[in-house]
């Protein structure tokens, strides 16, 4: 709901709180969720992710959650979904373009980025959309990445 | 400036140490001369000829000419078809990407099929919205956004390697550009989007029409604070409103695209209102090459193309340079 998602941008720091402390515990959940099966558990946490990041974001459920770096604004409702940024078109009263009723997301994205405490995530080049991923579970995918990363710390 | 080796039309210049194409735009550019270039909108129509009608009107004034891909959402001739066109008798087109019409299989392979045709400068675009055109009914892409294209492009330059990671051959030697649209808001992520740019490829920027010359300013100083003037040659975006009554209809119709009231009254007062959107894109000019970090000017002049030579030779910027066209050596020889 458009309403609702606006208010949580104007929280995202709470949110950021939140889901940090909620990925945390998610990892050393990691032994539990291997035995039970991560592939298992895809489609009932998809689901539940799906009905919080919805409610809360207007998720669209692109598998791979980028909310931490985009100010808790979901840059997946941009009707361009430009994951880097605002495009050129954005009107002079900071709403969409294509859409003229609606904040631009990305106004909105850089409003919640600058009250978070990682402020700068806003910055870094977020990757293309891998479309494979739509409708499957950014939760469990971070958490597998985190633990890997655990395992084998990247040199450099 | 002439090249000790220019090349037979068609064919491809030896690239320099340090430079990333063979294309004149960037000798232009990386030697520190004022590069101008320019915006060729594409006909409607499947006739080579007016092609090089268009191209032809700005000989000897711009060392690089945008060959728009579906600008504004509108329907013409492909961008690849203008270069290829346009490459043919050895001119240098920017060839324009966006992402809103095509996906990353069908790009990357434009990128190939655009730098064989011996394309040295792209341009990547995100693309204005299908609601902006003459086909709103149209399916957006948006597979990729302008950053991630820039990186993709760059990784198949640099590393010889699709997005999948399945190598190339023969990678594809392009000047990468990118768009900057200083006049849109939030006004201070601008410089920040300015520096993702570069950070995934951008190698120059051009912007959108600039009338508001304050504000253009302070994107700049914010840029230069962010250490980017020296890692990137931008050319803000200048042109010719036919009057004040175009202007507003720009204003309210094109997105991303501000004129300040002060350029429409200017406009509107004068008696030849035409003549007078050329005279203050004159002054523009000459008051943007000023501006530090500035390396050159994108002329926008839709519709009124033909005005070009005369705006530029106003200026004065080129001070003297007569950018390569076909049969400049000859002509030259022959004065
Ligand atoms: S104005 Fe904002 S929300 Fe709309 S298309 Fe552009 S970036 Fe996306």
């Amino acid at each position: 709901m458009y309403k609702v998602r606006r208010w949580a941008v104007r929280h995202s720091h709470f949110f950021e709180t939140f889901y940090n402390v909620f990925e945390k515990a998610l990892v050393k959940l990691h032994p539990l969720l291997l035995k039970i099966g991560y592939a298992r558990l895809d489609k009932p946490v998809a689901k539940l992710e799906q009905l919080c990041k919805g409610l809360l974001f207007d998720c669209k459920m692109c598998g791979q959650c980028a909310l931490s770096d985009t100010g808790m604004s979901c840059s997946m409702n941009c009707p361009k979904n430009l994951r880097n940024g605002p495009c050129g078109g954005v009107r002079q009263n900071g709403n969409c373009e294509v859409k003229p009723l609606m904040r631009c997301v990305w106004m909105d994205a850089w409003q919640g980025s600058q009250t978070m405490a990682a402020s700068d995530r806003i910055f870094a080049v977020q990757l293309p959309v891998n479309h494979a991923l739509q409708g499957s579970s950014a939760w469990l995918r971070k958490v597998r990445d985190v633990v890997q990363q655990q395992h084998e710390p990247t040199p450099k | 400036m002439i090249f000790h080796d220019e090349p037979i039309p068609g064919e491809m210049l030896p690239v320099l140490a340090g430079h990333s194409s063979a294309g004149r735009l960037e000798r232009v550019l990386r030697a520190g001369h004022f590069a101008v270039t320019s915006e060729l909108s594409p006909p409607d129509s499947a006739d080579p000829q007016e092609v090089y009608v268009r191209a032809r009107v700005f000989d000897g004034f711009v060392d690089g000419m945008n060959a728009t891909d579906g600008s504004g959402a509108n329907c013409h001739m492909s961008s690849v078809g203008m270069c290829a066109l346009l490459t043919r008798i050895g001119y240098a087109p920017i060839m324009q990407i966006s992402c809103r019409d095509k996906n990353r299989i069908a790009i990357q392979g434009d990128v190939l099929g655009g730098a064989a045709m011996g394309v040295s400068n792209m341009l990547c675009l995100t693309g204005d919205g299908v609601q902006a055109g003459d086909h709103p009914e149209a399916k957006p892409v948006f597979d990729l956004d302008c950053m991630s294209l820039l990186e993709t492009i760059r990784n198949m330059r640099d590393k010889g390697e699709f997005l999948s990671g399945r190598s190339i051959s023969s990678p594809p030697k392009v000047f990468l550009g990118a768009a900057s649209n200083p006049f849109a808001p939030p006004y201070d992520f601008r410089p920040h989007r300015l520096a993702k740019k570069i950070a995934a490829g951008a190698q120059f920027i051009q912007s959108n029409y600039c009338f508001d010359v304050p504000r253009f300013k302070e994107f700049m100083a914010r840029s230069r604070d962010l250490g980017l003037l020296e890692k990137v040659f931008i050319l803000p975006g200048v042109g010719p409103m036919a009057s004040a009554k175009t202007a507003n209809w720009i204003r309210n119709n094109v997105p991303g695209i501000h004129i300040p009231d002060s350029v429409i009254s200017r406009i509107g007062g004068a008696k030849d209102q035409k003549r007078e959107g050329q005279n203050l894109c004159v002054e523009l000019i000459q008051e943007l090459s000023e501006i530090e970090g500035v390396s050159g000017i994108h002329v926008m002049a839709y519709r009124q193309e033909e005005a070009v030579a005369d705006i530029i030779k106003r200026s004065g910027v080129l001070q003297g340079r007569t950018p390569w066209y076909p049969g400049r050596d000859l002509k030259l020889a022959g004065e």
